[in-house]
This record gives C-alpha cells, sequence and structure tokens, in this order.
C-alpha cells in the first residue's frame, strides 16, 4: 500500500471513530438547520398549544405585530411568549452544562441533577428564605448561583479522591450521597417552617409557569457569559479528552481548562436552575444525543447543542401546575432516563473511550456552529 | 431424642472460643453462632425494645413508662390505651418491622453483590417499587393490598432491569450500581410527573409518603409488611446457609454443591420482596439498607455480614430516627427518612473515602 493510500485509509478511520451520526461537515451543518427547525417547530408549538389553543393566524399577525390588546395579543405576549423564551435559554444552558460537565470530569453520567447542582441550589436557595428571611425573587438568583457552585464543586472534590480520579461511580455516588443530604435537609426547612414552604414553592413548583421576563434578563448576563466561556473552553476540552497526561505534554494548561469550563458550568447552571427551578436530565441527555449525531468534537456538540434544547419549551403550557421538573407531559422524564440507559450500555465511558482518537472534523470553525 | 451439642470450634488452637454451635440431631439442623455476633444481637434487642418503649411513651401526651405495657395489653386507663394501641404502638411497630426488612433486605444485596454500595436504595428497588405504588395510589386509587403488590411488582422490575442493562457477560458491582444510579433517577423523576397528574391532596400525601415516613401509621400498615415478614424471614432463615456458600464466590459454592444460579435468584427475590414491602408500607426510607448492614458488620467484626444483626441494626436505626424526628422540632415531625438521610449520606461518603483509601475502585 502507498504511503498515501495509507495516509487516506487512517483518515478514513480517524474520521470513522470520532463518530457521530453526522460525519462530514456538510452533514453536520445540516444537521444544524434541523436541530434550528426542530426548535422553531417546537417555539411555535409553545405559543399555540395550552389550555386555550390559538389559531396559527393570529398568532404569528400577534406576534409580529406586536398586539397586546387583543385576547390572543394577551395571551401570546403575557403568557406564552416569556415562558417560551425562559425555555429557551434554560434549556440551552442545561445542555451546554452537562457537555461541558461531562467533558471535565471525562464522565458520562455527569448532570446538574445527578451532581447535586439542583440541589444545592435550591437549599440556598431555601436558606435565604428561612436563615435571611428574603422575599424578593432577584435574590434567590444569587443564592441559587452561590448554592449550585458549593454544590458542584464539593461533589466533584468528593469524587475525585483517591487514585483513579473522578470515576464515573465515584462522582455518581458522591453526588447522590450530596443529594440526599441536601434534599433531606431542604425538606426538613420546608416540613419545620410553613411561611419557608409557602415562598419556596413559587420558585421550585413554578418551574417555567408564572415567570416573567423580569427574571429572564436578571440571570441573562450570567448566562450569556456562562456560553461564552462555554464556547471558548470548548477547543480545551477536546484537549483534555485526551486524558490530563497527553494534554499536558500537548502543552494545554490542565487546570486552568478546567477551572475555566467549571465556571462555565456554574454560571450555566446556576442562571438556569434559579430562572427556572430544578430541571434534570436536560443536561444529562442532550450532550449523548449530540454527540451520537456529530461525534465527539465539543465544538461541534456545543454547536448541535442549543437547539434542541427548547423541547423543553412546550412542556411549559401553563394550564399545567407541574409539581415537580418542568417537563413535557409523559415525555421528558422518562425520556431523558431512558435515553441515559440505552446511551450508557453500550459503553460505559464514551467520552473517554473515544475522545482518545478524536479528531476535529475538517473545515470545522472553531467555534462550532451558529448557535 | 434431641441432643443439645455445644462444642468449640478450632479447639485444637490455644484461642479463645469466637464461635460455638449448636446441633440437634433428630431433625439434623446445626447452626454455628459467632459469639460476639450473638452478644452483638442481644445488645442490639435491649436497645430497640428501649427505642420501642420511649417511643410509645414520649410524645405529646406523654405516657408514663408504668403505663405502656398496661396500655399495649389493653389494661391500663381508658386515654393510655387508646393512644398506645391506636396511635403509637402501630408507629412503632411499623418502624420496626420495616427497618428490619430494610437491613434484612440490605444485608442480603450487599453479600450477593459483594459490594456494601449495592444496596437496595442506591440501585433503584426502593424507587422502583416507590414509582409503582405511587402510581398504583394515583391512577388507579389502590387498597392497602394492591399498593404492596404494585410496589413488589415495581421492586423486582427495577432489579430485573438493572440487572440486564448491567449484564455483560456477567454483571460485576460498579456497573450495576452505576446502572442503578440511573434508574434510580429516572424512577424518580417519573415519579415526580406522576405526583404533577394527582390531585393536590393525594400529591401531598405521597410526597411525605416518598421521604420515609411513619406518620400516621395505623394497623392497616402494620399487617401488610407484619404478613410479609412472617413468609420472608423464615424463606430467608432457610437461604441464609446457601448466602454463606455464595459468599465464597461462584468457583468455590459450584464445587461446595450449591446451586449457585437458583439460590442466588431465590435469594434475589426474597430480597427485593422485602425492600418493597417495606417501602409500601412506610416509603423509601433513605439509606437504612445501605448503612444498616455496614453498622451492624462493624459491630460484629466479622468478615462477612451477619443477616440477623443486620436486620436488629435496621430495626433499631428506624425507630431510633424516628424518634428523633419526632422530638427534634416538636410539634412538628419530620419525616424519619430526613433523619436517616441526613445521617446516612455522610456515612455513604465516608464509605467511599475508605474504598478510596485502601485503594480499591470506589
Amino acid at each position: 500500500m502507498s504511503p498515501t493510500a495509507e495516509r487516506v485509509r487512517r483518515a478514513a478511520t480517524v474520521r470513522r471513530e470520532s463518530g457521530g451520526l453526522l460525519r462530514t461537515p456538510a452533514a453536520r451543518y445540516g444537521g444544524l438547520l434541523v436541530a434550528v427547525a426542530v426548535l422553531l417547530v417546537a417555539v411555535l408549538a409553545s405559543l399555540l398549544l395550552g389550555s386555550r389553543t390559538l389559531p396559527i393566524g393570529d398568532t404569528l399577525n400577534a406576534l409580529l405585530h406586536g398586539d397586546r390588546g387583543s385576547t390572543t395579543g394577551l395571551i401570546v405576549w403575557g403568557l406564552r411568549w416569556p415562558r417560551t423564551l425562559i425555555g429557551i435559554f434554560v434549556g440551552s444552558a442545561l445542555g451546554a452544562s452537562g457537555a461541558l460537565m461531562q467533558g471535565v470530569t471525562r464522565n458520562p453520567l455527569a448532570d446538574p441533577g445527578i451532581l447535586g447542582v439542583n440541589a444545592g441550589a435550591a437549599f440556598a436557595v431555601v436558606l435565604a428564605i428561612y436563615v435571611f428571611g428574603i422575599t424578593t425573587l432577584s435574590i434567590y438568583v444569587g443564592f441559587a448561583f452561590v448554592g449550585a457552585a458549593v454544590a458542584s464543586v464539593v461533589v466533584y472534590a468528593l469524587g475525585a479522591m483517591g487514585r483513579d480520579g473522578a470515576s464515573p461511580v465515584k462522582l455518581a455516588l458522591a453526588g447522590t450521597a450530596v443529594s440526599a443530604l441536601l434534599v433531606a435537609l431542604t425538606s426538613a426547612i420546608l416540613l419545620v417552617d410553613l411561611a419557608t414552604l409557602d415562598r419556596y414553592r413559587f420558585w421550585v413548583v413554578g418551574s417555567l409557569a408564572g415567570r416573567d421576563l423580569g427574571v429572564l434578563w436578571q440571570v441573562l448576563p450570567f448566562l450569556g457569559a456562562g456560553l461564552l466561556v462555554g464556547f471558548a473552553s470548548a477547543r480545551s476540552l477536546n484537549v483534555l479528552g485526551l486524558g490530563d497526561d497527553v494534554a499536558k505534554a500537548l502543552g494545554a494548561k490542565v487546570g486552568t481548562a478546567r477551572l475555566v469550563s467549571a465556571l462555565a458550568v456554574v454560571l450555566l447552571t446556576g442562571s438556569a436552575v434559579a430562572a427556572a427551578g430544578p430541571i434534570g436530565f436536560v443536561g444529562l441527555t442532550i450532550p449523548h444525543v449530540a454527540r451520537a449525531l456529530v461525534g465527539t468534537d465539543y465544538r461541534w456538540i456545543h454547536g448541535v447543542l442549543r437547539a434542541p434544547r427548547a423541547d423543553v419549551a412546550p412542556g411549559s403550557r401553563h394550564d399545567r401546575p407541574a409539581g415537580g421538573p418542568a417537563r413535557r407531559g409523559a415525555g421528558r422524564g422518562g425520556d431523558g432516563g431512558d435515553w441515559r440507559a440505552v446511551l450508557h450500555r453500550p459503553d460505559p465511558t464514551p467520552a473517554t473511550g473515544r475522545a482518545v482518537r478524536a479528531r476535529p472534523p475538517a473545515g470545522a470553525t472553531p467555534h462550532g456552529g451558529t448557535a | 431424642m434431641t441432643q443439645l451439642l455445644v462444642d468449640a470450634l478450632e479447639s485444637d488452637r490455644p484461642v479463645r472460643r469466637t464461635a460455638f454451635v449448636v446441633r440437634l440431631n433428630r431433625p439434623g439442623v446445626s447452626a454455628r453462632f459467632d459469639r460476639r455476633s450473638v452478644l452483638v444481637s442481644l445488645g442490639l434487642l435491649v436497645v430497640i425494645v428501649a427505642a420501642l418503649v420511649a417511643g410509645v411513651s414520649i410524645g405529646v401526651f406523654p405516657i408514663p413508662l408504668s403505663d405502656v405495657v398496661p396500655g399495649i395489653l389493653g389494661v391500663g386507663s381508658d386515654d393510655a390505651t387508646f393512644i398506645v394501641q391506636n396511635l403509637r404502638l402501630p408507629r412503632a411497630l411499623t418502624g420496626l418491622m420495616v427497618g428490619a426488612a430494610f437491613g434484612l433486605s440490605g444485608a442480603i444485596f450487599q453479600t450477593l453483590a459483594r459490594n456494601p454500595l449495592a444496596s437496595p436504595d442506591i440501585i433503584g428497588v426502593t424507587a422502583g417499587a416507590s414509582l409503582a405504588a405511587v402510581a398504583a395510589i394515583v391512577l388507579a386509587g389502590a387498597s392497602t393490598g394492591a399498593i404492596a403488590g404494585a410496589a413488589f411488582a415495581g421492586g423486582l422490575g427495577a432489579t430485573l432491569a438493572v440487572y440486564a442493562l448491567a449484564y455483560r457477560r456477567g454483571v460485576t458491582g460498579y456497573r450495576m450500581v452505576l446502572v442503578g444510579v440511573g434508574l434510580t433517577a429516572v424512577g424518580s423523576s417519573l415519579t415526580s410527573w406522576l405526583l404533577t397528574k394527582a390531585n393536590l391532596y393525594d400529591a401531598q400525601e405521597a410526597a411525605i409518603w416518598l421521604t420515609g415516613s411513619l406518620n400516621n401509621q395505623g394497623w392497616e400498615h402494620v399487617v401488610p409488611v407484619g404478613l410479609a415478614l412472617a413468609v420472608l424471614i423464615p424463606a430467608t432463615a432457610l437461604l441464609a446457609p446457601h448466602l454463606r456458600c455464595l459468599q465464597l464466590g461462584d468457583d468455590t459454592a459450584h464445587g461446595l454443591g450449591v446451586k449457585v444460579e437458583t439460590y442466588r435468584l431465590s435469594l434475589l427475590a426474597a430480597g427485593v420482596a422485602l425492600a418493597s414491602m417495606a417501602t409500601a408500607s412506610a416509603g423509601p426510607v433513605a439509606f437504612v439498607a445501605l448503612i444498616g448492614p455496614q453498622i451492624a458488620k462493624r459491630l460484629c467484626r466479622a468478615s462477612g455480614i451477619a443477616l440477623v444483626p443486620a436486620a436488629l441494626t435496621g430495626a433499631a436505626l428506624v425507630l431510633i430516627a424516628d424518634l428523633i424526628g419526632r422530638q427534634l422540632f416538636a410539634p412538628t415531625t419530620l419525616p424519619v427518612g430526613v433523619i436517616t438521610a441526613v445521617v446516612g449520606a455522610p456515612f455513604l461518603l465516608w464509605l467511599l473515602a475508605q474504598a478510596n483509601r485502601s485503594g480499591r475502585e470506589g
């Protein structure tokens, strides 16, 4: 075999192994377009469907002409548009933070829910209400941030103890333990103090219901910063995926890269949880879906991540007194979990295992897609 | 004639006797008792009785210790008899039996998987049981008996799912734990979805139940778990010697003539049934199945997990945790699961740290 043929063959192998359903750049940009289309359909559905189904013509009319006077306009602008918008932002924040977490920990099971971040944010909010007597929703956001940050650091530190570092099992168990502890303390406070429960449930139970855009504007700077930092760290995540030793040898500043990604994770989950309460599984599942589609390059994963995220939004019909996480009826919770179980089975550490062979797809721009 | 023989094991060595064997010749039964385990079990029994009496005695309407036994027997004053028989005794008995069932189930699972983390509350058995029970309540408005049946089906389903998903040329402990943590998350999110479908009253009840609670336990809660234990404890006792053989490893057990798969499956079924019945009765009381057997193991300083001390430790844990939950913020009663989680979570972390220090994969 000639050297050239050999090189071509090897390149083909690498391309195939770097994985994903969509292998060529063209297919990936196409996938991105499809994802954006899905997002648009989801947004439309979120606006149209509800306890009062709106005709599509009137809705678009109200939306385009800023008509707030008619009934349709009231529903669209007052209720559904804020929810939908928050759903899009929260969804993309959670999806991106899940991808970052899975990249930083090289662990397919990393998710704000499993790693105790949600529980940390919720506990901090309860503390804010119970201990400091805070009643303003805007200050909860800060507490949710701090809680999410502290919980993620603690879980990672506990999970990374010992020789083999942060293995999936140790992280999952540390997250389980910390979550259980925080949830228990949270429910203890809520049971003891009814006034706290009354305020807290508006934050946690509401999920996407009854949020106005004020909350979104408040968290948007943090969220935007998180997304930017996350994108910026996508390249270093690819290097980290090779393992600490190789990454160091390649000249990557492993500690810095990890810290920057962790900062992005905290910014993203903090703002998402602060705006919409704890939502599970989006952060866990979507990166896997994205990885299955485009392979292991985190620049692509981030790009693809943006769009499908927003399918949280349709779940947020205002007629549903969502008692738990905001989910689209039957779908979200089950889907999320099933996906993980299925994805987990064939390869316990897809990120680690395949990332070793991952190469940036030819023609990919450093920042993946168009978000 | 039944001849009772007590002889020393290891009598050829000049060490302190640490175990003795009791043989009944006529039915042909023998049992080996570890001295320390027996003492620990007796001590735990004392603790349990004390906690039971305290649980009956302490409360908003205190019942003097002297009235506890008359109250239980129904010969005391009317007030005391009513409170003891209708309110506090069922609660204490449920706690006792639920704790024992969780402890026993945890011991079986941990021994079978040879991994302390593979207890039913971590690998999703109790989550599956809760999901099925909540589904039965919310969707079908099921009765107590049907709820217990649903819980068992749910626990069994979760176990089979974990086994199937973790199976890759045999099931290893850590893979099972990882899949179990995932399935637990699936179960709890499906459960919270069900709660959003329920009416407010049911949802509130279920939410408290889901943290593991002994509130409002009446005789209707005592009876199912009592019946289940009446069947399952003898069954487990019959299977226990085989469990000890399985502990030696599959090959050795095969060599000793044990039908490995048959007994493993029967033991697994018993463990699932115990955990599910306990869950159906008091909700998934967090971490009791995890820490009960581990505490018992450390108390007995045994290499393996002894079943009887594990069950007794579980019972003592739940009774004491319930006492704390009732008294800490009285008159508000914290669910017992909150207390066990606050105690159990650090213990789980400590177990992780231990596993790390000894260099095993944790």
